[in-house]
């Protein structure tokens, strides 16, 4: 399980602390730091991003100006689960958009949003370069390749059920 | 030194780690122990190969057997009978091409081979990218050390502007120029950096070299270094590579331990040292101003050139930028001379170009070819044509900056000047196939989609040119077009390219020029008849069941989800009511017989 799962506010604030500590003298950190804090928090709510404004001494205007400018950063949590599908232009030609369908349906939500109980989310992606395998999905670190809609109610119940 | 009789190599690269090669190579070595072969057979954990499509690979030296889609199971029969008994195991070979009579024995030998000439890739695959006296054994970091003790920085950029390399990230500019342009600079503070944020969807030549040559990369910055004066390396490598960062990491702690990063490299004073940057995901950052501002920590936005990142640069010092490929090709040009490496390619692009091969073709994979091999032998040579017997239609190169290229040019020799006469361009190698299923105007709003979402919106030609454009195309799809939006879609894309101040939007109507040249009869299809004839675009398509397929089963109809398929089980052929239909596919999906088609 991803430790923001398990950690409680004032730890993951405390680590939050510590990182930027060792960052803020590297000129150009605010992107490491960043991705630390969404590593930290699952996500970037406004009071992150603050306390990292606060910790690199600069406006939080710039910080959320980051934080949007990159796709990367997300200001809403995640499912424990992410479904990435990937809609690469290789994943493309051979039907990820068919996949996507598939996943959107079956889940009844669309790309960029996460199941109400908090299990799943879908993010349809860039290419992974894993184009051997198109179409391609990822949850969470693993990789589903060379898919069939078909497949796809299998997979997600290992997850459901886990 | 140990000495083993037969070395096993297990392909650890992204595509065959998803199917489970790390578990193949502890089987291995497990296997091993059993047979008390450990100490006669090494197992080597390398990176790609090439040959993604048919991962895991397993290639056993000395024979150069090259094992395809291996399995757990099968790896106890690759020790009993291979490297036991001598015989190799003839059903997990394969034939990739037509043209080979026979399964190939030696790696080499294979018609996927054959026709490549491995530079920037010449490691991957061959050795472990965690172990740097791996690099070492194959010439490796000897281009730094003949620079450092036999030339001047001046000599090396020489060499260099000799070799005739050109930038492989896109745009082809001569490198040994670049680096000339910074050299020249007075400075105390100067940078040396590396576009790693490798966007272009279908190309991954650059996580491949990262992931299983990366000390070829930390030697050509170094020799950069050298040549420009610089003592600071930034790498900018997307965080969608975690294991590309995880090697790179890996090898600059080695080569800093070994005395090769760091201060007073190889004893002679020179001082060089590098960091890794995450990309945040952002397709503009490929653009080097636009990865000099996110190195920064920065909104990753283009400014205008001049000045060249050369003159002012990463902090506002001069600063060279730079591709995983092309700096793959500097420690062969520097150590064998850019004569040498002068001698491959055309008049004006010379050397090797890696093409990541995708789409609809037999072997997809990473393929690295001479400047001047033709469309038709990657495709057909090295890819082995078009899977289930369709029509080729067209390649496309460049990604969403580049264009297609279809059957009456696959004879057109693959450089930098002929892929822009032919209104493509090199692009950072994506080179994906496309078959008679798929529709042109939709791939020109793949494209489209693509850009309008990365397009960072500082200037108004790309932000909100490519919206309009992309809104046409919309209107098209869905079977609204009319013959005016063609036009209007050309007097777009040529105000767009005219107008915007990065290379994003210069080249982002470039699919729909293309597709547009190329394929109007298409376009004209969609607009005046509203069909799609390859069945793609939903709002034009009409399914319909073909009575002679038909087995009357009902499946379809039970899976209807607006009950617009009718007949009676068992009795008579079912039929789709086409006012009804939402077209969502289901009953082409329930059809056991393919009885349901699209038109």
């Amino acid at each position: 399980m991803p430790s923001h799962v398990t950690e409680t506010q004032k730890e993951k604030f405390d680590k939050l602390d510590s990182f930027i500590c060792q960052n803020k003298e590297n000129p150009g950190s605010l992107i490491a730091v960043l991705q630390e804090a969404q590593n930290i928090f699952g996500y970037l709510p406004l009071e992150v991003q603050k306390k990292v404004a606060t910790g690199l001494n600069i406006p939080v205007a710039e910080v959320y100006g980051v934080v949007t400018f990159y796709s990367f950063f997300t200001l809403e949590p995640k499912g424990e689960y992410e479904i990435s599908v990937c809609l690469g232009t290789a994943c493309y030609v051979k039907g990820s958009n068919l996949i996507l369908d598939k996943i959107e349906k079956i889940l009844g939500i669309k790309a960029g949003q996460c199941t109400d109980d908090g299990k799943f989310s879908i993010n349809a992606c860039r290419c992974i370069g894993a184009c051997g395998l198109a179409p391609v999905i990822t949850i969470n670190q693993d990789v589903y390749g060379r898919l069939e809609p078909d497949e796809i109610p299998d997979i997600l119940r290992k997850y459901r059920e886990a | 030194m140990e000495i083993f009789r037969a070395h096993v190599l297990v392909c650890t690269g992204t595509d065959c780690a998803a199917s489970n090669s790390v578990e193949i190579i502890n089987t291995f070595n497990g296997s091993l122990i059993k047979h008390n072969l450990e100490k006669e057979i090494k197992v080597i954990r390398t990176d790609c190969f090439g040959a993604c499509e048919d991962g895991p690979v397993v290639v056993v030296y000395p024979e150069g057997v090259t094992y395809y889609r291996v399995s757990l199971k099968d790896v106890e029969d690759i020790i009993t009978e291979h490297l036991i008994n001598g015989r190799f195991l003839s059903r997990l070979m394969v034939k990739r091409s037509e043209a080979e009579a026979e399964l190939p024995v030696n790696v080499e030998e294979t018609s996927f081979f054959k026709k490549q000439r491995r530079i920037a890739l010449r490691n991957c695959g061959l050795i472990d990218p965690e172990n740097i006296e791996e690099y070492i054994a194959r010439d490796g970091y000897q281009g730094l050390a003949k620079a450092l003790t036999t030339m001047k920085p001046a000599d090396v950029i020489n060499e260099v502007k000799i070799s005739g390399l050109r930038g492989r990230g896109g745009g082809g500019f001569p490198t040994g120029n670049k680096w000339d342009f910074a050299a020249k600079q007075v400075n105390e503070t100067k940078y040396v950096c590396c576009n790693a944020d490798e966007g272009d969807p279908g190309a991954f030549m650059d996580r491949s070299i990262l992931e299983g040559d990366p000390h070829s990369l930390i030697e050509a910055m170094a020799l950069a270094a050298y040549a420009i004066g610089s003592k600071t390396g930034y790498v900018y490598v997307r965080a969608e590579y975690p294991t590309a960062v995880k090697r790179l990491k890996i090898a600059i702690a080695q080569a800093k331990e070994y005395g090769l990063l760091g201060q007073n490299i190889l004893g002679t004073g020179f001082e060089f040292d590098m960091e890794i940057r995450l990309g945040a995901g952002a397709f503009v950052c490929g653009e080097e101003t636009a990865l000099l501002r996110s190195i920064e920590g920065k909104r990753g936005m283009p400014t205008p050139r001049p000045p060249f990142p050369a003159i002012k640069g990463l902090f506002g010092k001069p600063t060279i930028l730079n591709n995983v490929e092309t700096y793959a090709n500097i420690p062969v040009i520097v150590h064998s001379g850019g004569a040498e490496f002068a001698k491959i390619g055309t008049d004006k692009s010379k050397g090797t170009k890696v093409f990541a091969l995708g789409g609809k073709v037999n072997n997809v994979g990473l393929v690295e070819i001479p400047m001047g091999t033709t469309v038709r032998e990657i495709v057909y040579d090295i890819g082995g044509g078009i899977p289930n017997d369709k029509a080729f239609k067209a390649v496309q190169t460049g990604g969403p900056s580049g264009g297609c290229i279809p059957a009456n040019h696959l004879d057109t020799p693959i450089d930098y000047d002929n892929l822009i006469a032919l209104g493509s361009m090199m692009g950072s190698g994506g080179m994906i196939v496309m078959d008679e299923d798929t529709c042109m105007v939709d791939i020109a709003k793949f494209f489209l989609e693509f850009t309008v979402e990365e397009s960072c919106g500082k200037c108004a030609p790309c932000r909100i040119g490519t919206k309009r454009m992309l809104e046409i195309l919309e209107k098209i799809t869905s079977g609204k077009g009319e013959l005016s939006d063609l036009d209007d879609l050309e007097r777009l894309a040529v105000a767009i390219k005219a107008g915007s101040l990065c290379g994003l939007g210069q080249t982002a109507p470039n699919p729909v020029l293309s597709t547009l040249h190329y394929f109007k009869n298409e376009y004209i299809s969609h607009v005046v008849d509203k069909k799609c004839e390859c069945g793609v675009c939903k709002a034009l398509t009409n399914f319909f069941i073909i009575a002679d397929k038909c087995r009357k089963c009902g499946l379809c109809a039970k899976k209807c989800p607006v009950g617009c398929i009718s007949g009676e089980v068992g009795k008579t052929v079912f039929e789709i009511d086409p006012a009804k239909c939402i077209k969502c596919g289901a009953c082409e999906e329930a059809c056991k017989f393919s009885a349901v088609i699209r038109k």
